[in-house]
């Protein structure tokens, strides 16, 4: 993986130092509140309910055991025991001290890791596909190139008083699992018919209170041109975006308001202004970076395992885990293994210390020292053995995340809500986790089949509602928590917006609605084969209206 | 039937307003504030503590008397009051147990 250079580790210590001093400068009295928010928000410190919380990035989900380790560690030693993965493939501390941020920030550059971008009006961490790198389906590894815009947009000056938070998602493989048509940039890997690579550019997609698909912009955007189309995207958006009214300044307002066609010729202008300057991508450079990113050593092995066929046998959690937690790897006799943060009833992507150094252990032991987080809040051992499948479930077990539940009806997103979160409206945790132990058992689980739900707790969308098969939005109605139910959203290559179904519900009934929503599904569905996504766009709303609410 | 809240700015504890300018750990152990003079005077004395560096997002909330006991009125104050309601071993619920 990549391993900072010189320029890196020296803005990442300054960047801590600079800090360590305006703490400094706060506490003293030298700084008022309204003058430090900002700065402590550049370095991923906010102010939420209960206390402060520090977000720190996980640049496009990938890290190694001895990070994973140091997450472990400043869960214990500077909080209370656990941090949170976030649906940006990023963690969050929930109770740390304002007098303790700058120790921590030193600790995690100790690492290679900060918590620069992480919030605040800039391009945010860059997100990719969680099995980046293993995945059989894959055009090409896109980390090389998340990282290379990690490096252009990292302290860009241009960018970093945008008029709102701007984030860039990238896949590189058609099966789209990096939500790239509901980002601000969404970038899809591809091959001309002259087998060069480029890039499907999409632009504007985005959730929160105005959720849009992005428009694709390019079919096809050579490698070499990755960074200066990304800087004229950038720049169109920095001049024209809206900064009077903060809930119209995404990218996406703009292209809704200016017109496709209107932004592109915008785009394509700035573009050719700038396409044979420095930012243009020498070959040599990119293979450079690539280099970071090989993948290890991986000797081709059978493509079936009699340790685990045994073991799948006469273990029905085994057989459940691996029916729905390995992904196809690109090399025969390998897999990637989806570790569920979602236990039955348990808190979506809540990890703590000790097993996030059970995760360190085990990337080590068993998947050459590599992790992904999932935007889905899951870790990910990207290459791991299948004749190694049986041991590491026992460690699994163990740690208690060996749920076989990857893509199923308890594999839940959910934002955190009003259980820590200043601007939610409504809890989400407690709503997944009463749907978890609903349909918590395997037998039912799996009947269900795939299922992506996802709760927010507010409009602003953190838990990715809007493209849930079923979104749960919490809001508040007199005073009370109240939760809308949207149908048919998707944030795959066949990406779609959720329609709401109907009135809400109250916090008492909502999970009985989704029961209804998931036996109505289960009645009408044309085979066990049929999910609940397809079988919603076959059939539209009108039975799972019925059910929810009666005839019209 | 008001109460000032904020967050300590070295540690981010929720705080509310108590007796003589203080501020403290239970919302029960808060002082009460009534009609908008009185709130306003509340206010001030929360500002000049931010100035001084004690607190951070001074603002006020609704609270109602159960059984002469005072409780946030909206949901989400409760919540700052007592603790995530999915870890109840953190917060301030978790002192009320011991205590």
């Amino acid at each position: 993986m990549y391993r900072y250079d010189e320029f890196d580790a020296s803005f990442v210590t300054q960047r801590t130092e600079q800090f360590k001093d305006q703490v400094r400068r706060r506490l003293a009295g030298e700084l008022s509140e309204d003058e430090f928010k900002p700065l402590r928000l550049m370095n991923g410190l906010y102010l939420q309910l209960h206390a402060y919380m520090l977000r720190v990035a996980i640049p496009y989900g990938t890290l190694n055991g001895r990070q994973m380790r140091k997450l472990a560690h400043i869960a214990r030693t500077y909080d209370k025991g656990y941090g949170h993965f976030t649906t940006r493939q990023n963690i969050q501390f929930n109770w740390p001290k304002l007098e303790d941020t700058p120790k921590i920030l030193e600790e995690l550059a100790e690492v290679e890791m900060h918590a620069i971008q992480t919030s605040g009006n800039c391009i945010r961490n860059v997100t990719a596909d969680h099995f980046a790198g293993a995945a059989a389906d894959e055009v090409a590894d896109p980390r090389p190139y998340a990282e290379i815009l990690r490096q252009w947009s990292s302290l860009h000056p241009e960018f970093s008083f945008l008029p709102r938070k701007f984030k860039i998602a990238i896949t590189g493989a058609p099966n789209d699992r990096a939500a790239v048509q509901v980002h601000d940039i969404g970038l899809q890997l591809t091959r001309n018919d002259d087998g060069e690579i480029g890039f499907v550019v999409y632009v504007g997609g985005g959730l929160g209170r105005t959720p849009m698909i992005g428009r694709k912009v390019r079919d096809f955007l050579p490698e070499e041109d990755l960074l200066a189309y990304s800087e004229a995207i950038l720049r169109v958006y920095n001049r024209y975006g809206r900064r009077d009214n903060k809930y119209k300044a995404r990218i996406k307002i703009l292209v809704h308001e200016t017109g496709l066609e209107e932004l592109k010729a915008d785009i394509e202008a700035e573009f050719e202004k700038i396409r044979y300057g420095v930012l243009r991508l020498p070959d040599e450079e990119v293979r450079r970076i690539e280099a970071y990113f090989a993948p290890p050593p991986l000797e081709v092995g059978p493509v079936t395992s009699e340790a685990v066929e045994a073991r799948r046998e006469k273990d029905a959690a085994f057989a459940q885990f691996l029916a729905h937690n390995l992904n196809p790897h690109r090399v025969p006799g390998y897999t990637s293994v989806t570790l569920s943060m979602k236990p039955i009833g348990g808190i979506p992507g809540d990890a703590s210390d000790a097993q996030m150094d059970v995760i360190a252990d085990l990337a080590e032991q068993f998947g050459h020292d590599e992790l992904r987080i999932s935007h889905e809040q899951n870790v990910i051992l990207p290459h791991v053995k299948l004749e190694d499948l049986p041991a590491l479930f026992g460690k699994l077990v163990a740690a208690e995340i060996a749920e076989g539940n990857a893509g199923l009806i308890t594999d839940i997103i959910a934002c955190p809500g009003m259980d820590y979160c200043a601007l939610a409206t409504a809890r989400s945790i407690p709503v997944a986790q009463r749907i978890s132990e609903r349909f918590g058992t395997a037998g039912r689980q799996a009947e269900i089949g795939e299922l992506k739900i996802k709760i927010s707790g507010c409009i602003n969308a953190c838990g990715h509602h809007h493209v849930g098969h079923i979104g749960i939005l919490g809001l508040e109605k007199k005073g009370e928590e109240f939760y809308q139910v949207t149908l048919g959203g998707s944030a795959n290559e066949n990406a779609s917006i959720g329609e709401i179904v109907g009135r809400g519900f109250s916090s008492e009934e909502v999970v009985d609605a989704i029961e209804t929503l998931v036996d109505t599904y289960l009645g009408l569905r044309s085979g066990n084969e049929e999910t609940f996504l397809e079988a919603y766009r076959r059939v539209g709303e009108a039975p799972f209206k019925e059910a929810l609410y009666g005839a019209a | 039937m008001k109460v000032i809240t904020a967050n300590r700015l070295l540690n981010g504890d929720v705080v509310w307003l108590g007796e003589n300018a203080a501020w403290v750990e239970r919302v029960t152990l808060a002082k009460v504030f009534d009609g908008k003079d009185d709130v306003d005077s509340g206010l001030a004395i929360g500002q000049q503590a931010e100035k001084n560096q004690e607190v951070v997002g001074v603002y006020e909330m609704d609270v109602t008397l159960e059984e002469g006991v005072i409780v946030p009125v909206r949901l989400r104050e409760r919540i700052r009051a007592a603790g995530p309601t999915t870890h109840p071993q953190f917060g301030k619920q978790a002192r009320a147990v011991s205590a």
